[in-house]
């Protein structure tokens, strides 16, 4: 007799039930699809539903189903022809409170998705995506840096203790672009004393004082090389960045590469939040942190339209007007992280500054002890809209001071600030995590893409993986009888339980995850084989039938055992350390690894013992 | 069926010498040709240029690839890109001014389409930066390390985990100069079936080792050469079975699974069959010549429970 616990049987029957359940719907297919969310992240309801469905009756754009998935509204169509139309209808009237993308839309019954089953996505080769270019924008990579020399200067300058009038940006030789800053000096200052302080800031700096009507100035202009060196490292810091958002934001296997001199595109396979993906992509969001004015009036500014010397006007979330000084105690880029918390206040971001911001926070913190200090949220984005049939670049830059607090005493790197809706505040430590835009940018196209292998050649692939697999099954028959039959069964219950696990994860499915399957395959034939060699070994050393089994199971186990400890590291290390192609394997062969183990030992094992075990004498097994 | 009707006593660590001469000459030429040819890397690597054009008609991809291989241009990759009337043509980099590759590519479409027209020819990037490079070649490092590991805690020898490790890096190179001797193009698919073929070596050699461990234990006085021949003769239906079944499904992609995947395949292949050698001809042997012995990997006299079944 084999004995085989009534729970173990369960168990197996349990999960290959579920198993399937969950493969499911990755046998219908997918509609070319558009997802509209709210920019607000609020969920869409039934009337916004309505409201866009007649938008794109009028537009005689037919909708093949339409339904709310996690708060968006996903339109399918009939082709790619009325994806587009819909997608263009709905930015061009809705794009200030929703943003959209192109996307995928499952053929899966309703009653499916509604209980959170959903077929695993593709990958870029196998299935294609959205394909989005970004134009980045050199000259604001050029100003960027004015912008963050003169910041610089000014610190230099009032650390050394010498006055300055203002300091404003040039426009240098031709081009008409700004490329160089101009420090203005009281009429008796000393210009040479301010070149030497300002030359530290960065020794590579060419600087020519000359005298203005109003008294000695130092100029600074960027050389041709200086300006080209900073546009290549803003594409290449922005393509980094890139990498990073789209990474954080969850997406498998991505591409993103510079293309031609001045942009950089970003592939997508079909993720299910692609609309607030390609929002979040190209936005800039950030903190400064800057002393309140107390001497000027801000209304008084406001009205004239003119802020105060070394002054600069901002607008509260109330919309008062504020005045603060133009000098930063903390500039976003002195930010090395921030989290998104709770505090008694409502939603909170928590900061923490590098050396210089920390320093520098310090440092005003203990002078301006009992001042007001303002915290400035800046948000940036850039889109292109149509007017009159043409392509304008429209910017949206808004600035608002979030919080006004008094300083109480000296503050360190590390501190909290209120005032910003949950979702600003996760955005915001999403961008400081993955790095900031050297350079501002905008999507200059969006397309959905077919697969980069061709569906021919998917289909050919496919096709002889069918028939590989079939002759494999034949061939685990001839060889092994009806062992080779159960070995079959357990096969097929590993690629389903497989693909279940992959939908489950929604990681997305490419040509090297194919590889990981076909390698999981292997293993689990191996498994297999290693347990009928076995038997048939026990056989031959004239053991009995029913010992045979047991002890065939039983010395196996080891050899399957270390070999899948062996290749599971492998899976792991690379599904932690590795990025893209690589990850995609790992986590198929990993995945792979345990349900063969699991399939191989319990399912197997569970078939042989239904088959043999009953039998109280067993003359001879079906194992060829 | 059986591959084997008796037990197989095959003679094969008497004649490791002459195989390990056959892997250092083969990995030698593989290494040089690596140098001195390198590999002939695909877009994914060298990032290329890139063609948008428009039909007015929905585009025929098969017969714009048709063209442009005809026209000499290697591995063309063809995309459907927007709607069915828009392509995107992936060409690997060229000197060429892309006014010259306007002009070239646009005569080939003419041929599949007069009404064809370009849009716009760009350079692109590679998919894979230096910094995706760097990154792999750590997790592979990493990886080969935590095996070294696990086999030197499980075997209680580092001798095993030597072998192991030098099978698991004789595969890859011996795939690695195939690759760059026949000019076969790499592309990420290939690195992929690299992956594959590490993982596929890595479970004959431990499979042995097992054995080896399981004979030690019956037999502590046996010489460890008669023990290594013993546990390789004992598992080598095993070996040939899994190969094969393997090799059915990967043979079937080569033979019917298009160009796309015939890289892919073939790294497969190659790695497969090399793999199989190395844990016979590398791992254990290796393995043997650093002195193993039944002690190594019985430390203690007392016996070790049986691991128990789920």
């Amino acid at each position: 007799m084999l004995e085989f616990a009534r729970w173990k049987y369960v168990l197996v029957a349990l999960v290959v039930l579920i198993g399937l359940l969950f493969a499911l719907p990755n046998l219908f297919g997918e509609d070319p699809a558009l997802q509209v969310e709210r920019k607000s992240r609020a969920p869409m309801d039934d009337i916004a539903r309505q409201s866009i469905e007649e938008l794109l009756h009028k537009q005689n754009i037919v909708i093949k189903r339409d339904f709310i998935d996690s708060g968006r509204l996903i339109l399918a169509f009939n082709d790619l022809a009325s994806q587009l139309k819909a997608r263009d209808t709905v930015d061009a009237t809705l794009s200030d409170v929703d943003r959209s993308a192109l996307a995928n839309a499952s053929r899966a019954p309703g009653w499916m998705r509604s209980i959170g089953l959903k077929a695993m996505p593709l990958g870029l080769d196998l299935r294609g995506g959205l394909y989005l270019l970004y134009q980045v924008d050199l000259q604001g990579a050029v100003s960027q840096l004015l912008e963050s020399y003169e910041q610089s200067f000014r610190r230099a300058l009032n650390e050394a203790k010498l006055p300055f009038a203002d300091i404003t940006t040039i426009t240098a030789g031709t081009g008409g672009i700004a490329n160089g800053l101009r420090v203005s000096l009281p009429a008796d200052a000393d210009a040479g004393a301010i070149e030497a302080v300002l030359k530290k800031v960065d020794g590579n700096l060419k600087f020519t004082s000359s005298s203005s009507a109003s008294g000695p100035v130092v100029d600074m202009v960027l050389t041709a090389a200086q300006i080209k060196a900073r546009e290549d490292y803003a594409l290449e810091q922005n393509r980094t960045t890139l990498t990073n958002r789209v990474n954080e934001l969850g997406v498998s296997e991505p591409i993103v590469q510079r293309q031609g001199l001045d942009r950089i595109n970003v592939q997508l396979p079909g993720v299910q939040n692609s609309a607030e993906v390609k929002d979040l992509l190209g936005k800039v969001a950030t903190l400064e942190l800057r002393l309140v004015d107390t001497q000027n009036n801000p209304m008084q500014a406001e009205q004239s339209g003119h802020a105060p010397l070394g002054t600069k006007l901002y607008k509260r979330e109330d919309g008062a007007p504020i005045l603060l000084k133009r000098e930063v105690i903390v500039t976003g880029d002195e930010l090395t992280s921030a989290t998104s918390t709770t505090s008694t206040e409502g939603p909170a971001v928590s900061i923490k500054l590098d050396a210089r911001g920390a320093d520098s926070m310090l440092r005003t913190t203990r002078l301006n002890v009992g001042k007001p200090m303002a915290v400035v949220y800046i948000e940036k984005s850039r889109r292109q809209v149509e007017v009159n049939g043409q392509k304008v670049d429209r910017d949206s830059t808004s600035e608002k001071v979030i919080n006004v607090a008094t300083i109480r005493g000296v503050f360190g790197p590390q501190f909290q600030v209120t005032g910003l809706t949950a979702g600003e505040a996760r955005d915001l430590s999403l961008m400081l995590r993955s790095g900031s835009l050297a350079a501002p940018i905008e999507v200059v196209e969006e397309r959905a893409i077919g697969p980069s292998l061709g569906q021919d050649n998917i289909d050919k692939g496919v096709r002889a993986l069918e028939i590989g697999m079939l002759a494999v099954f034949v061939f685990m028959a001839l060889y092994y009888h009806a062992f080779g039959l159960v070995a079959d069964a357990v096969l097929l219950a590993n690629v389903i339980l497989l693909t279940a696990l992959l939908s489950m994860l929604r990681a997305s499915l490419s040509l090297p995850g194919i590889a990981g399957i076909i390698l999981t395959v292997g293993m689990a034939v191996d498994a297999n084989v290693l347990i009928y060699e076995r038997i048939r070994e026990e056989l031959r050393n004239g053991v009995s039938p029913q010992a045979a089994i047991r002890a065939g199971f039983d010395k196996a186990f080891s050899a399957i055992a270390d070999s899948n400890v062996t290749a599971l590291i492998a899976g792991l290390a690379l599904w932690v350390i590795g990025t893209g192609a690589i990850r995609g394997f790992a986590i198929v062969l990993t995945l792979g690894i345990a349900t063969s183990m699991f399939t191989s030992l319990l399912g197997s094992r569970a078939l042989i013992t239904l088959m043999y075990g009953g039998r109280r004498k067993l003359a001879r097994l079906s194992i060829g | 069926m059986e591959f084997f009707h008796r037990a197989t006593t095959f003679p094969f660590m008497s004649t490791r010498k002459w195989w390990y001469g056959l892997s250092i000459v083969l990995i030698l030429i593989s290494l040089v040709s690596l140098v001195t040819r390198g590999l002939n890397l695909g877009v994914d690597f060298t990032g290329g240029v890139t063609v948008q054009a428009t039909f007015p008609v929905a585009a025929n991809r098969d017969a714009v690839i048709t063209a442009l291989t005809g026209a000499g241009y290697s591995d063309p990759q063809v995309t459907i890109f927007g709607t069915s009337r828009d392509i995107a043509i992936r060409l690997p980099p060229t000197k060429q001014s892309t006014e010259t590759v306007r002009n070239q590519i646009e005569q080939v479409l003419h041929r599949v389409d007069a009404g064809a027209q370009i849009q716009q020819v760009e350079v692109v990037g590679p998919q894979i930066g230096g910094e995706l490079q760097r990154s792999a070649a750590q997790a592979l490092i990493a990886t080969l390390l935590l095996i070294f590991g696990y086999i030197a805690v499980r075997f209680h020898t580092w001798r095993l985990s030597l072998g192991a490790i030098l099978a698991v890096l004789h595969d890859p190179i011996l795939v690695l100069g195939t690759f760059s001797v026949t000019r076969t193009t790499f592309d990420l698919t290939v690195v992929a079936a690299m992956l594959a073929v590490i993982g596929y070596s890595l479970n004959d050699t431990v499979v042995v080792f097992d054995r080896i461990r399981e004979r030690f234990h019956g037999s502590r006085r046996l010489q460890p050469v008669v023990v290594l021949d013993q546990s390789i003769n004992q598992t080598l239906s095993r070996t040939i079975m899994t190969k094969v079944v393997t090799l059915i499904v990967v043979v079937a992609l080569y033979v019917l699974g298009g160009p796309v995947l015939r890289g892919f395949s073939e790294a497969l292949i190659i790695g497969i069959v090399a793999g199989t050698y190395s844990s016979i001809y590398i791992s254990s042997a290796v393995a043997l010549d650093c002195g193993l012995k039944a002690e190594h990997l019985l430390p203690s006299s007392v016996k070790r429970p049986v691991d128990s079944m789920p």
